[in-house]
């Protein structure tokens, strides 16, 4: 497996060390090494099918959902191996968010910022959730959008707007990272700007990992990006470096539209 | 060529218009005949049964049919009314939705988990089976166990338990239903929230599918309120308010088929018919306006 890497991170916060993940038989990811630096937005990328979201899915665990799933290799968190702590516990550290808004449509804005909290049956005092709502919501830039409807369903926002509640509500924990499988892909393109500008904010204080088939959106807001081709990992950079002179002739392919 | 082609259309179209007439006119029709029943059976009971409706007729116990006889023989209304039925079915009701509704909906959130899988397989046919039985042999079931082993003679248990097995698959059914229409994305919402499976189905699932749940226990409730054949052999009847559940126990539709049989009665039989459509017809309102807000 020739990988085209870049220098290595210091301190990375996730370090995935030949991470292979099948469906029955049937690789979808292969061998990936990688190390995520903290407070970067790193992108994904890939054309349709190769991997990306089970890749994603594995560093929060959703994928053992699937039972006929198999994992090899390690994904470490902080140094310590995901697939050795509670899957529960990790979740809180790995919030996600996914290609569609799914806001819990039986609660209220405020509920579902602080779901987190009610649905493990975390206790907290009134004032720190006034308080976790309210910050959760202006990091997202709905706050004042939505201060004098806290307590109308989530479902009657905006397409855009529960996918920064949806945003919200994983950052109401303030987990380590974020992970997001096309987040904007169901928005237009008004939506899709706002919450680019989101992500760009949230990296001060968060480790971002974004799955996109949208090329110039890794561009913008990226600082690294992975390109993957059939489950493995071809190259994995500098979003810069990479879309000015990609190593890789199957990058510089997808790159300049070739295919994908 | 084409001119022709555009007058085909145009008459064409003229006919489709006819044709729309011809079928509205069809729909019309035969709505009518479908809901027509249920107007004239509505009006035959308010008509019939009206003048019995009273107070009287939801506190007292039946009348005994010599009271009956006199009463009517003096052209007057028949004294009494219905508590013993109305109690003994509101007692086997209850009971039974407190046997149905837990089992069902753990039967149900089981099936839903485990699609595909044996035992599920299995469970939901045998659900099905239950479904289609005719309501007559549930009640010889519920006599073999609780009537001969259990309470030794007839008994408001032994009814509720035929009501009960009515229910059930009901219930099964609508829950597992219910949760299969809510979307994938919000079950993995919870989970990426770090919330524990059973806390996703209790605090997620049920809530969300909540007006689903109540819609099919109300329609089960609505279905054994009116059931008699399995109560003939399990509750009996009793012409006093019964609450103990191993003693013989009256209820509405029991009643109803008791008034029946009895020349002297026959005119309680509307009103007491009247308050048990009553009864069903608020359950399915209920049932519609619990989804209409819901949505
Ligand atoms: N639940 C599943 N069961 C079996 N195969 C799957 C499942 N989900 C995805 N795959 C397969 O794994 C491969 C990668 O899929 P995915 O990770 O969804 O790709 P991407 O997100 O890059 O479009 C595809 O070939 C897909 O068919
Ligand atoms: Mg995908």
């Amino acid at each position: 497996m020739t990988t085209n890497t870049i220098a290595e991170v210091k301190n990375p916060i996730l370090s995935l060390n030949d991470l292979s993940i099948a469906y029955d038989k049937n690789y979808a990811v292969k061998n990936v090494s990688v190390e995520i630096k903290k407070n970067t937005v790193t992108a994904i990328m890939g054309p349709s099918g190769c991997g990306k979201s089970t890749l994603l899915r594995a560093l929060n665990r959703m994928h053992e959902l699937y039972e006929n799933i198999t994992t090899e290799g390690e994904a470490l968190l902080n140094g310590k191996n995901i697939y050795e702590m509670p899957a529960i516990k990790l979740r809180r550290h790995m919030g996600m968010v996914f290609q569609r808004p799914n806001p819990f449509p039986t609660m209220s804005i405020y509920d579902n910022v602080i779901a987190g909290y009610k649905l493990n049956g975390i206790r907290t005092k009134k004032v720190e959730r006034d308080e976790i709502v309210e910050r959760s919501l202006r990091d997202v830039a709905l706050w004042d959008e939505v201060k004098d409807s806290l307590f109308k369903k989530g479902t009657f926002l905006s397409g855009g707007q529960q996918q920064r509640l949806c945003i919200a509500r994983a950052l109401a924990f303030s987990p380590e990272v974020i992970l997001m499988d096309e987040p904007t892909s169901a928005l237009d393109p008004i939506a899709t700007a706002k919450i680019e500008d989101l992500l760009v904010k949230l990296k001060e204080h968060y480790t971002i990992v974004l799955v996109t088939h949208n090329m110039s959106q890794a561009a913008r807001i990226s600082d690294y990006s992975l390109f993957m081709y059939l489950g493995e990992l071809v190259e994995y950079g500098k979003t810069k470096n990479m879309f000015t002179n990609p190593i890789d002739p199957r990058t510089e392919e997808y790159l300049t539209g070739k295919f994908g | 060529m084409e001119s022709i082609d555009i007058l085909k259309s145009q008459d064409h179209s003229s006919g489709r218009l006819l044709k729309d007439k011809l079928v509205l006119g069809a729909v019309i029709v035969l709505s009518l005949i479908t809901i027509s029943p249920i107007i004239l059976i509505i009006w035959k009971l308010v008509v019939e049964g009206y003048r019995q409706i009273s107070l009287d007729f939801l506190i007292e116990n039946t009348p005994d049919t010599f009271e009956a006889m006199t009463a009517v023989a003096n052209g007057e209304l028949i004294p009494g009314g219905i508590a013993n039925g109305i109690v003994g079915t509101l007692l086997m009701v209850i009971l039974a939705s407190a046997l149905a509704i837990p089992i069902g909906i753990l039967t149900g959130i089981y099936l839903y988990e485990n699609q595909g899988s044996f035992m599920a397989n299995i469970t939901r046919d045998i659900s099905d089976i239950l479904q289609g039985v005719p309501s007559i042999v549930l009640g010889l079931i519920s006599y073999l166990w609780i009537v001969k082993h259990i309470t030794m003679g007839f008994s408001a248990l032994a009814g509720s338990v035929s009501l009960a097995i009515m229910m059930l698959p009901m219930i099964v059914r609508s829950t597992e239903e219910t949760l299969k229409m809510i979307p994938e994305s919000l079950k993995e919402a919870a989970l990426a929230l770090g919330v524990p499976y059973h806390k996703v189905i209790l605090r997620v699932l049920i809530p969300t599918g909540f007006s689903g749940l109540i819609t099919g226990i109300l329609l089960g409730i609505s279905r054994i309120l009116g059931e008699t054949a399995p109560l003939m052999l399990t509750a009996l009847g009793s012409s006093m308010i019964n609450l103990d559940m191993t003693k013989p126990t009256s209820a509405i539709p029991l009643l109803i088929w008791e008034f029946y049989n009895d020349p002297n009665m026959v005119g309680l039989i509307w009103s007491s018919s009247l308050l048990l459509m009553a009864m069903i017809l608020v359950l399915n309102l209920v049932s519609k306006q619990i989804v209409a807000k819901r949505r």
